[in-house]
């Protein structure tokens, strides 16, 4: 006699589909979870308040700066930051970078730097951007490219490199020239996993944007964590941090949408 | 049916005077060496000579590793030879080109591309108008017998059908020759016969010069008019086997005494490369 397969075992076997439903109250189920450990936590005094703030005082905090339009305004100058430096870092880390899979002149050079600077903490850098740089926009934008350009350049030069042979060898055997198969074949096959590449490097973009703001800044995000910090508001640091996470989260969708777009072709 | 072997001769000879085909050699492979790495390298071609003539479907069948998908390569100019030529026409060429388009046995067909704009690959590179374009593929398409999936992508067509779209995306581009790498090998036995059957009636059709290379035998006489044998390695042509089997051919044709007996050849030359300590 055959047995069926019960909920349970479908649940434990490795690879298996569950239900769209059973995953979504996982789901849901997790984030209640945290937040109702959270709610007990600073609610029941557990972790005093000024170290925990209570769900309902963050989210009156951030009501209150909507309101009178400082989070917004906060919002947008973080927001500008990281979008500037993580677009001219993407300008010239993909096209350098493809040249630098593809090439091995331009590896040879290249890599041994990169791959040494790569591992440089950005936090020890600020002091000197500071002093090359001043305390504008631009040095805190020059943050967020030194945390991101490096990493994106080694990437994206593997993205190129991963391109199989016999596809460009295919090229030329239908008349594509050898300085022609960079841009004609290597780049539209490597463009999904570039895409990939850019949504993750764009995640590591936002998280350096409180060590952006770390010295000097007068606006953004970072800049009012740090401010809440000497004055004990953790509602407000806890705000900041979500609305970090939430945009990262935005523009981690948005780059999934612009390669479904764009690739459409890829797995 | 006349079987005809020319044992130890390496240079491909040209076809018979009066064969209608022999209006010339398209490709000439001359003295052909190729070593590995260093002068101390492994030596995987070792003076290789042979002529293609036009509108010839040629085959090279050897055992595993002698060296036929390399030669194939440095036709294409995809690699260098260490040391020797290939002319295409008279002339000598050392860079891949159109006019030798090639279908690899690795799926190469550009996967950010329908299967109408891999056909048109070429000739858009060409320059060509896009009326005459859409001819030419459209024609193709109904060669391999992929009309309804020209707004497909890749990914969404079976091994067969890729090879399909390659085979067309090759021919369509008008090569002087036309370089086939074991281009079946990776397909299910039953498909591989498919393709077979096709790839007989678009040659019929077509009768472009081919180059073809494989390891099985059955498909280099169902395919070819003359196939020649490669040693094992460092590679060498063995033999030469004229294929008279009229055409058009039909796959029932394996199983006729004559081509069992040149399969019968065949099978004794290749067991002896492949018994042999190498």
């Amino acid at each position: 006699m055959a047995q069926r397969r019960t909920a349970w075992t479908r649940l434990t076997t490795p690879f298996a589909n569950i239900p769209a439903s059973t995953a979504t109250t996982l789901a849901l189920a997790m984030w209640v979870v945290v937040i109702g450990g959270w709610a007990l936590l600073s609610y029941g005094r557990i972790v005093p308040n000024m170290f925990l703030p209570t769900p309902g005082t963050v989210l009156q905090t951030t009501y209150r700066m909507s309101l009178d339009g400082s989070l917004f305004y906060h919002t947008l100058t973080s927001a500008k930051v990281v979008l500037l430096g993580f677009m001219v870092s993407s300008l010239i880390a993909v096209p350098l970078g493809l040249w630098m899979g593809t090439y091995r002149a331009v590896q040879a050079p290249l890599e041994p730097l990169v791959n040494f600077i790569r591992y440089l903490p950005v936090t020890s850098f600020v002091p000197l951007f500071i002093l090359w740089i001043g305390i504008g926009i631009e040095q805190r934008i020059a943050v967020i490219f030194f945390g991101t350009f490096f990493q994106q350049l080694v990437m994206i030069s593997d993205c190129a490199r991963s391109v199989s042979r016999d596809l460009v060898n295919a090229s030329y055997t239908l008349g594509t020239k050898r300085s022609e198969a960079v841009w004609h074949v290597i780049f539209p096959a490597a463009l999904p996993a570039i895409l990939d590449t850019l949504r993750v490097t764009m995640g590591w973009a936002w998280t350096y944007l409180v060590v952006a703001e770390l010295v000097a800044a007068s606006s953004g995000l970072g800049y009012i964590s740090l401010k809440a910090m000497r004055g004990f508001q953790v509602d407000v640091i806890f705000m900041a941090i979500a609305a970090i996470g939430l945009l990262g989260l935005i523009t981690d969708t948005a780059f999934r949408i612009i390669r479904a777009r764009v690739a459409p072709w890829a797995p | 049916m006349t079987e005809t072997i020319k044992a130890n001769n390496p240079a491909g000879t040209a076809l018979a005077a009066g064969d209608p085909r022999s209006t010339g050699t398209t490709m000439a492979i001359e003295d052909v060496t190729l070593r590995y790495g260093d002068a101390n390298g492994v030596l995987a071609l070792d003076d290789v000579s042979l002529k293609v003539a036009k509108n010839e479907f040629c085959v090279i069948v050897g055992p595993s590793g002698c060296g036929k998908s390399s030669l194939l390569y440095l036709a294409a100019g995809l690699n260098d030879a260490t040391s020797g030529r290939i002319k295409i026409d008279g002339r000598e060429v050392i860079e891949p080109g159109a006019d030798r388009g090639m279908v690899f046995q690795s799926y190469t067909l550009f996967p950010w591309l329908t299967v109408r704009a891999n056909i048109e690959y070429g000739p858009k590179r060409k320059g060509l108008p896009a009326e005459q374009r859409r001819q030419i593929v459209d024609q193709y398409l109904n060669e391999v017998g992929l009309a309804p999936f020209a707004d497909h992508y890749p990914a969404q067509l079976s091994g067969g059908m890729k090879q399909r779209v390659a085979i067309a995306r090759a021919l369509a581009n008008d090569p002087a020759v036309l370089l086939m790498d074991e281009p079946f090998g990776a397909l299910d036995s039953q498909t591989r016969g498919t393709m077979q059957k096709l790839l007989l009636r678009v040659w019929e059709r077509q009768q472009k010069t081919v180059l073809f290379v494989t390891h099985d035998i059955d498909e280099a006489l169902v395919l070819g008019d003359r196939v020649l044998v490669m040693t094992a390695r460092p590679g060498k042509i063995k033999a030469e086997i004229k294929v008279d089997i009229p055409r058009p051919r039909s796959m029932d044709v394996i199983l006729e005494p004559d081509f069992i007996a040149l399969k019968r050849r065949i099978l004794g030359l290749l067991h002896d490369e492949i018994d042999e300590d190498h």
